[in-house]
């Protein structure tokens, strides 16, 4: 698994970036991450990633779009506006979580 | 903190992606309204450009008093199994009286168990998703449907050639 230096920090990536360990993962890394695919985080950009985080330790698994929906109480058009095109993997890969798996 | 050179996914460009994906609904059986449902949501969570015709029995999935009371019968179906065991379904059980609401409620089970939406509601959050959904003009006028007997949602009611126009370039699925 590939080590690469975000923010300073020492974090176990995949081959195409996304964090692999959790616990890595903390708050301050998100804007970084975000900027990174050219996102400026805003509140509700991070509500949406505190509930992948929660989630994520429930459900040992990232949740798609229609879980952040219908768990999370964020409307899946607004995701879209949020993380434009391709809601479930960005969001994801802010919060230094896997690609969901899910197929809905 | 600012020169960060670490590699990011590249989730290429926020805007459209120029790629298409054209599917047209044609069945109006609950287990052959998936694939369509499924396929084109996957394709707007990655940037595709995605419209969805409803023709023939596939017009239920859009109708609002019947999307939700799609059935599912195993007749014809040589993939059925029972619920207990690895056996095949007699296909001679399938036309028994009560066997198709039977199937209907274990499919719509096993949908709901893994968290899959009801086709309903599979089309809002493909809505919600930026997909848009019209409906088959000869479907309407065979069925004498028009309208105010669709989803709200649904763009129009337009002619085959109408539709083939405007999915120029489209990849094309028809289920």
């Amino acid at each position: 698994m590939p080590v690469t230096t975000i923010a300073g920090r020492q974090v176990h990536v995949d081959a195409e970036g996304f964090l692999t360990e959790y616990d890595e993962w903390d708050e301050s890394l998100a804007p970084v991450l975000a900027k990174a695919i050219g996102i400026e985080l805003t509140d509700r950009h991070m509500e949406v990633v505190r509930f992948l985080r929660k989630d994520y330790l429930d459900q040992k698994e990232t949740a798609t779009t229609r879980r952040v929906q219908a768990v999370g109480g964020i409307p899946v058009k607004e995701q879209f506006t949020l993380f434009p095109a391709k809601p479930g993997k960005k969001m994801a890969y802010i919060a230094g979580l896997p690609k969901p798996k899910g197929c809905v | 903190m600012s020169d960060e050179t670490f590699i990011a996914p590249d989730f290429g460009s926020d805007e459209p992606t120029g790629r298409k994906l054209a599917i047209i609904c044609s069945k109006g059986n609950l287990d052959m309204a998936y694939p369509g449902l499924i396929l084109g949501n996957a394709a707007l969570g990655e940037g595709v450009q995605v419209d969805l015709f409803f023709t023939f029995w596939g017009f239920d999935m859009i109708m609002t008093e019947r999307a939700d009371d799609m059935a599912f019968s195993p007749a014809g179906n040589a993939a059925m199994r029972l619920p207990v065991g690895n056996l095949r379904m007699p296909q001679s059980l399938a036309p028994a009286p009560g066997m198709t609401a039977l199937a209907t409620r274990m499919l719509k089970r096993s949908i709901a168990d893994i968290g899959v939406p009801t086709v309903p509601e599979f089309l809002d959050q493909i809505v919600a998703s930026g997909g848009r959904l019209w409906a088959c003009r000869m479907s309407a006028d065979m069925f004498h449907v028009d309208k105010e007997d669709l989803r709200d949602d649904v763009e129009a009611i337009i002619s085959a050639s109408d539709f083939i126009e405007m999915t120029e370039g489209a990849q094309l699925l028809f289920i």
